[in-house]
């Protein structure tokens, strides 16, 4: 009793307090569903894989982990399969998708247009160069990772130098700077792999494809963390982002800053997509499709539509990634099973959906 | 309420406002009337700090709004935008929701209040049928209510309205006319642009008539809209009659072409205007 209270106080200080007519119960048990969801699926996901492990050995393994028992008592080959290359891979799997999916809800509304994605402002094409330049002049960039992530945020950053005139960033400006800046980050990485050798080359075709592949649990560390605090400051803004989506002059007379709110979830849903590309590649349509999908059930409401994206973005990815390591004998790169599956789906959205969503 | 005192501003080198100076009182409603291109949307803009006037100043509850920073400025000014369509499905008490945003404070900062005070502007409008329907499937004279509602539920003292009824059909004009006679005796205070110098005439209790960048005219509508001041900001184009003490602006072809029909006066030349007509009739 005193727990179920306790619950519906949380909810109303988060503000989904019930109001006759107001009600927002069924968008609240969809997302607590949503959380399921993704439990359920990472839980059957670390099951699949290519090395046969009985289900009562692999949950056997991680609960010993969990509850800090014996682990040298397990066996090695286990213990090195489920806790060292799985569940990092699947938690590393929720992590980018959740992370594009929010980024991508997030441009979605401050650039008021259903058909953005994260990549918009040129991200993927900076971090593509800065990862093949790491691939290609290893003893100059020690690190891929780190140079992709530079010129990721370096290029978002320059986009957005670019559009800013006399103190404001028009949204039209900013995407065209987004689109000029994104065609000469890809000119340059034609140009990489033009000049890179053969196995500079597969590499870097590799990279552009994403993948989960090296995943460990160093990059879960670095990557999870922000993601979580970028989620709740971004859910945080969901109620300012509804009001930014309404167009700049009616933020203002609305008393929202465009200009500083604009920055501020530009810049966190930047950090996540440039954080996340630059540990596994580029990895299409998720921040597409999941905001969508998440808007399809739960209305625009950005404070229902940002946890739902973090959400589905993580099953999907745990899904696809999974494919990829389980259809074949060798892994398909995640990016071509998102692609795959995501056209159809954005098909499927424009002929049945199309006036509801896009106006 | 508001005072606009000898507002300047230059679009590059085009000067688009000169020395503008108005001021309009509480509980007020006051149309801001005046042709296309004759800086009313600017002057609107000015007022509400889309842009930055580079003389004058705008007063607003006697404070000085270049004082005070976006957050605060929405406490007391509403603006009610012309009826638009979002890119998104928002509901229609999302939408209304959406004017409280300047009272909202904590984590989202929506409170239980704060939904009552939406469904309570829904209401007043009489609009509560919508309130789940999705505001971009909306007709436009519902969105323009909804907006209305929305500046309603943001509960400032004063309201801007821009061209509330220029795309609405003759029923929903009167309505949101109603609207706004209804929210000015509450004791708010309206400021709405508006091209019909009908509507001005029949509903404002002020008017301001501008025209290429200055003020034409200032005061109560039956001394504002009149043919002399029509004239200077519209040539020759229009008639002003009263019928039975309402003012009506025509016109002038069609004055001319029933000018002999008794009901039809002249503001200002009653005696005179009736004697003639019932000349006319008689010969």
């Amino acid at each position: 009793m005193t727990e179920s209270t306790g619950f519906k106080q949380i909810l109303i200080n988060l503000g989904y307090d019930p109001v006759e007519g107001f009600g927002e119960g069924r968008k609240i048990a969809i997302l607590a569903a949503l959380a399921a969801l993704l439990l359920v699926t990472a839980c059957i996901a670390v099951v699949m894989g290519a090395y046969d492990i009985t289900i009562t050995d692999v949950y056997r393994t991680i609960l010993v982990h969990l509850t800090f028992g014996d682990v040298a008592a397990l066996p090695k080959l286990h213990n090195t399969i489920i806790w060292d290359i799985r569940v990092p891979r699947i938690i590393l799997a929720i992590s980018v998708g959740g992370a594009l999916a929010i980024a991508g809800a997030v441009f979605q509304g401050v650039f008021r247009n259903p058909l953005v994605e994260p990549y918009i402002l040129g991200v993927s094409s900076g971090a593509a160069f800065g990862a093949a330049l790491g691939i290609v002049f290893p003893a100059v960039f020690f690190s891929i990772q780190i140079s992709a992530f530079i010129f990721g945020a370096l290029a978002v950053t320059l986009a957005y130098i670019l559009a800013r005139v006399r103190g404001e960033t028009p949204i039209i400006t900013l995407i065209l700077a987004g689109v000029i800046i994104g065609s000469i980050f890809a000119a340059l990485v034609s140009l990489l792999k033009y000049i890179a050798n053969d196995t500079a080359l597969r590499e870097i075709v590799f990279w552009l494809m994403g993948g989960f592949y090296y995943a460990t649990w160093n990059d879960v560390l670095l990557l999870t963390p922000a993601v979580i605090v970028s989620f709740a400051v971004l859910w945080g803004l969901g109620w300012k982002l509804n009001i930014l989506s309404m167009g700049d002059e009616e933020a203002r007379t609305l008393g929202v800053n465009p200009e500083k709110y604009k920055f501020v979830v530009i810049a966190f849903a930047t950090a996540i997509t440039a954080f996340a590309v630059s540990l596994v590649g580029i990895i299409a349509w998720v921040g597409l499709m999941m905001p969508h999908a998440a808007r399809m059930i739960l209305g625009p409401d950005n404070r229902f539509v940002i946890p739902a994206s973090l959400m589905m973005g993580g099953c999907y990815l745990i899904v696809c990634d999974t494919l990829a390591r389980t259809l074949t004998t060798a892994e398909i790169p995640v990016g071509i099973l998102t692609s795959i599956l995501g056209a159809p789906y954005l098909c499927y959205l424009l002929r049945h959906k199309g006036r509801v969503i896009f106006g | 309420m508001l005072h606009v005192q000898d507002i300047h501003f230059k679009y590059g080198d085009f000067p688009v406002l000169s020395g503008v100076s108005f001021s309009v009182g509480e509980g007020e409603l006051c149309g801001l009337f005046g042709p296309n291109g004759s800086g009313k949307t600017t002057l609107f803009k000015c007022c509400l700090r889309f842009l930055r006037a580079e003389k004058g100043t705008v007063r607003i509850c006697g404070e000085d709004i270049s004082a005070h920073s976006i957050e605060q400025l929405a406490r007391f000014i509403a603006y009610v935008p012309q009826e638009h369509k979002p890119p998104f499905p928002y509901l229609v008490r999302e939408v209304v929701l959406m004017g409280r945003t300047p009272h909202l404070g904590g984590f989202f900062g929506v409170k239980r209040r704060d939904k009552e005070i939406a469904m309570d502007a829904l209401a007043a409008l009489d609009i509560t049928e919508f309130a789940d329907r999705p505001y971009n499937q909306l007709s436009g004279g519902q969105r323009q209510m909804v907006l209305m509602a929305r500046a309603i539920a943001q509960d400032t003292p004063i309201l801007f309205l821009d061209e509330p009824t220029s795309a609405l059909d003759f029923q929903n004009q009167m309505r949101i006319w109603r609207i706004m006679r209804d929210v000015a005796e509450d004791g708010k205070t309206l400021l709405a642009c508006s091209h019909d110098p009908n509507h001005v005439a029949w509903f404002c209790d002020r008017v301001v008539v501008v025209g290429e960048g200055a003020i034409v005219a200032e005061g109560e509508p039956k001394d504002v809209i009149s043919e002399g001041v029509l004239e200077m900001i519209y040539r020759d184009a229009c008639a002003v009659r009263t019928l039975k003490g309402v003012q009506m602006v025509m016109p002038r072809c069609v004055a001319e072409r029933c000018g002999a029909q008794e009901i039809l006066i002249p503001v200002g030349e009653n005696v005179t205007g009736r004697m003639r007509a019932d000349v006319d009739a008689e010969s």
